[in-house]
């Protein structure tokens, strides 16, 4: 398809608490898919930057940061920031740009520090602010999550097992991903064993914050043909698309929904994928695997039927019959999820793509999803906004 | 509950035995909105800068719930020590739309169920700055009402 771009290089800095700044952990990342795409730096002239908000001017202009650090070299720079689908719009900005024939090569990048504990809005009193207001209230990130897991649990009969199930099988994805923070396995009483956080999600059920980095390189196939990459994978399509108004479901940091009274209501975790598919050409039928916004492990079973793999209240059936693992017949989180990595939130849109990008190439090891051809990521931001990628081979 | 009581929001709903959120109605299309809207309308059809200020419907029923169990970061001012306590997510029929709230001290989620009828009320919470506490809007299961 005309609308395509390769991805030649990719590479990531490994998640955990490491205490570094998000720069060191972006440069490393961006080092490495350079190293991947065995193009020299000078090549690369348009820099697109996922921004990370916590960490003052250098953040918020992250762009041009990395570009900074990886030596001036007289490229074009972007920063974007949409909470954790940030990766997704960088992406975005870098295919307009090769697609306009603005520029060949692009590299996209995010990193991320994070602090202990729950994440807490900006200081100050500001009741203008959804975030203070909803903080001061009392309603935190995993409440959000908690209400879709109960409502999962009212309305198709999921139970706690279930999602313990979620944690179980990406903990097992992940156990052999180098670049993974959490490489140990667990068990469903494991996931029991552990503090109840926003019932019915455990401590074990919810992802942690951790510090990342994540980097592609990509560009025109004109470019890929040149250097010999001609069969790189492939991003068939990126959707950002926001809801339609009345936007039913409840998110981050709202304390309410639109009213429906004038308007349907809408989805946009139902809208994102179609608009992929779309673009792509393709249907669910033919995603080989998907990488999914697990920040609670019930949400990965809400993505699973947002993005068509089954039907709506299906998911649960699906991963119990065992086909969301690697060797099932539609792995969900090959790398071992948000469960593994932990949230780094500018970086991981942009690693969901690497790690596809590994799996379409056949380089995933033990975690290998055999004839991987098609893969799809998801991703939420904010106010009920998100992405989602296709990557093809 | 003494009136000198202030709310944890000003404008954001009314006290007393019934007390309502307060939103805002678009004057043109009927949208609701809550917190209340009073610049542009939302509705991507409607080109309104004309909104009433109305009492959200004070009764509705359980979408979803869940608990707090850990205490949550500043702004939140905790009693110490930190008691769990449950949240409700309520959907209005009238308006078409989920509201979120605390739900009222001494009912937890082991006594929730989706599609329980809800009724609003106000609570006393503990303040930074305000010794006697603020009000704020809190849900609770209606008369006759047990999972």
């Amino acid at each position: 398809m005309s609308g395509e771009i390769a991805v030649i290089g990719v590479g990531m800095h490994p998640w955990g608490k490491w205490g570094r700044s998000f720069v060191d952990y972006g440069v490393a990342a961006a080092q490495e898919a350079l190293a991947d795409a065995g193009i020299p730096w000078r090549d690369v002239r348009f820099v697109s930057g996922a921004a990370t908000m916590r960490c003052g001017y250098p953040g918020y202009v992250a762009g041009a940061t990395f570009a900074q650090a990886l030596g001036w070299q007289g490229a074009e720079v972007n920063t974007s920031y949409a909470a954790c689908a940030s990766g997704s719009q960088a992406l975005a900005a870098a295919r307009s740009k090769i697609l306009a024939g603005q520029a060949e090569v692009a590299l996209v990048i995010g990193a991320d520090t994070t602090p202990k504990g729950f994440l807490a809005p900006a200081k100050g009193h500001r009741p203008d602010d959804p975030d203070w207001v909803r903080f001061r209230v009392g309603i935190t990130n995993p409440t959000y999550f908690a209400l879709y897991a109960r409502r999962r649990m009212e309305i198709y009969g999921d139970t706690q097992d279930d999602f313990a199930a979620v944690k179980v099988k990406n903990a097992e994805h992940g156990f052999t991903n180098p670049k993974a923070r959490y490489r140990k396995t667990f068990t469903a009483e494991d996931v029991a064993a552990s503090a109840m956080v926003a019932d019915p999600l455990r401590l074990m059920d919810i992802c942690a914050t951790s510090d990342g980095g994540a980097a592609l390189i990509v560009c025109s196939l004109d470019y890929a043909r040149r250097i010999g990459k001609a069969n790189a994978p492939r991003i068939a399509a990126i959707s950002t698309v926001t809801p339609t108004f009345a936007s039913s479901v409840i998110e981050m940091p709202d304390l309410a929904t639109d009213s429906a009274v004038v308007a349907d209501a809408q989805s946009f975790r139902a809208a994102l994928p179609m608009k992929a598919y779309e673009e792509a050409g393709i249907g669910p039928e033919d995603v080989s695997m998907a990488e999914v916004y697990d920040l609670s492990t019930a949400l990965e079973l809400d993505w699973m039927e947002d993005l068509r793999l089954c039907g709506r209240g299906e998911a649960a059936a699906m991963l119990r019959e065992g086909a969301t693992k690697i060797g099932g017949r539609l792995p969900v989180n090959p790398s071992g999820g948000l469960a593994c990595f932990g949230e780094a939130v500018p970086a991981q849109a942009l690693a969901q793509v690497c790690e596809l990008t590994w799996q379409l190439r056949g380089q995933s090891g033990q975690r290998q999803v055999e004839g991987a051809k098609v893969g799809i990521t998801a991703n939420q931001g904010l106010f009920g906004h998100g992405s989602s990628v296709i990557v093809t081979r | 509950m003494s009136e000198a009581i202030k709310p944890v929001l000003d404008g954001w709903f009314t006290t007393g035995d019934k007390p309502h959120l307060l939103g805002s109605q678009c004057a043109n299309c009927k949208t609701y909105y809550f917190p209340k809207l009073e610049s542009f309308c939302r509705n991507p059809d409607c080109d309104s800068s004309q909104f009433a200020i109305v009492e959200l419907s004070r009764t509705g029923t359980l979408w979803s719930f869940t608990n707090a169990c850990y205490k949550p970061p500043e702004p939140y001012v905790a009693a110490e020590p930190f008691e769990p306590y449950a949240i409700a997510a309520v959907e209005l029929a009238k308006e078409k739309m989920v509201v979120l709230g605390q739900v009222v001290t001494g009912v937890g989620v082991e006594q929730l169920k989706a599609g329980l009828k809800m009724e609003l009320v106000v609570e006393t919470v503990p303040d930074a700055d305000d010794p006697a506490g603020k009000l704020v809007w809190k849900w609770k299961p209606m008369a006759g009402e047990a999972a």
